[in-house]
């Protein structure tokens, strides 16, 4: 039946997700912050794949006639969701990014003018 | 009283070092400051040849609101009484910084800015350009409850209160001028405007490039909408 095999497909998928999520955080590559986002999305994707019955009354109550729908539909959501925190994290970075700029500015004209001033002082220059 | 002038610079190595010397007549009391945002030519090296000017290198570009609290920055450390906000590319005049000056000691006033519009008085422009000035005209004015103007105006007067809260709370979008002024507002500064004559400008192009001014109008309504939404900071 090709319900089945998807099914089977998509729990397989999910493992799969969830050891590149696993080995990512293994090797430090991903932040545990974000990985535990990531972590949530397999473990839920894995437990509808399994579980069928709770995504034929998920679809039922969603008014969807083909449950696997409903899969498709919740990951696009979920992913939506991820981007919506990627903008967010941009944001911040952004703005992070501009303190320091200005700080780093505001720094490097402070440093230049007590070089200079040392220099007319006659101290030994670096 | 301790001035400081900003000249927040993108690329205006054709026109820095004129505007520098063109605010020599200014008396000791006016420092000017020249902060480099980020630029890919010589603005620096022009800006520094000129002598007079305190330069603030970037390094990175932040866009205009972000070069601009850097200025704001600066002025709050070093206890500066009085900002005055001068383009890098020759548009505001040095004869008429007496007028903004006199517009900000009048009593409770906080914020001057020089405004094109008061008066019949040279200022020509396209007409996508009037007519997005004229739509930020009426959205701040039904924010303010009140008429401003020249909201695009970048030449503008500070008092001491003004420059500690935009060195902490300047809009950090591309082109923050309107978001400022309700930024204020809505923060109980007292803004008000003085009619100015400005120069068209000198060389090098302006920032607003026409294909661009659609996305411009929707960021700024955008800013100042939320702006106007949120809590008052002071």
């Amino acid at each position: 039946m090709v319900f089945d095999r998807l099914l089977v497909v998509a729990s397989l998928a999910s493992l799969a997700f969830l050891f590149l999520v696993f080995e990512l955080i293994r090797r430090r590559r991903l932040d545990e912050g974000y990985a535990l986002l990531w972590l949530g999305c397999g473990l839920f994707f894995l437990g509808f794949s399994i579980w069928r019955k709770a995504l034929d009354y998920l679809a039922e109550l969603a008014g969807i006639y083909y449950p696997p729908a409903a899969l498709l539909l919740l990951l696009i959501l979920g992913l939506i969701l991820v981007m919506i925190q990627f903008s967010v994290v941009i944001s911040r970075q952004r703005h992070q990014i501009k303190t320091l700029t200005q700080r780093l500015g505001l720094l490097e004209e402070r440093q230049d003018r007590l070089d200079e001033s040392q220099d007319k002082n006659g101290s030994v220059k670096r | 009283m301790k001035h400081l002038i900003i000249i927040p610079a993108y690329n205006e190595s054709d026109n820095i070092c004129e505007v520098i010397n063109s605010l020599d007549g200014l008396g000791r009391d006016f420092e000017i400051l020249v902060v480099n945002d980020g630029s890919k030519d010589d603005t620096v090296t022009c800006a520094r040849t000129a002598g007079r000017a305190v330069v603030v290198d970037l390094a990175c570009n932040l866009g205009i609101g972000g070069a601009v609290q850097t200025g704001f920055l600066f002025a709050a450390q070093h206890g500066f009484e009085i900002v005055i906000k001068f383009d890098g590319d020759g548009q505001h005049l040095a004869s008429e910084i007496e007028a903004l000056l006199k517009g900000l000691r009048v009593d409770g006033v906080d914020v001057v800015i020089g405004s094109r519009f008061i008066t019949e008085g040279g200022f020509k422009s396209t007409f996508s350009r009037r007519l997005g000035i004229r739509i930020l005209e009426m959205v701040n004015s039904l924010c303010l409850g009140r008429r401003v103007r020249d909201n695009t105006s970048g030449f503008r007067a500070y008092n001491r209160q003004a420059i500690v809260f935009l060195a902490e709370n300047y809009p950090a979008i591309d082109y923050p001028e309107p978001e400022e002024v309700v930024l204020l507002a809505r923060n109980g500064f007292n803004v008000v405007e003085v009619p100015v004559r400005m120069a068209p400008r000198q060389g090098g192009s302006s920032s607003i490039s026409p294909g661009r001014s659609l996305h411009y109008m929707a960021k700024v309504l955008l800013a100042i909408l939320m702006t106007h939404l949120r809590p008052v900071v002071k």
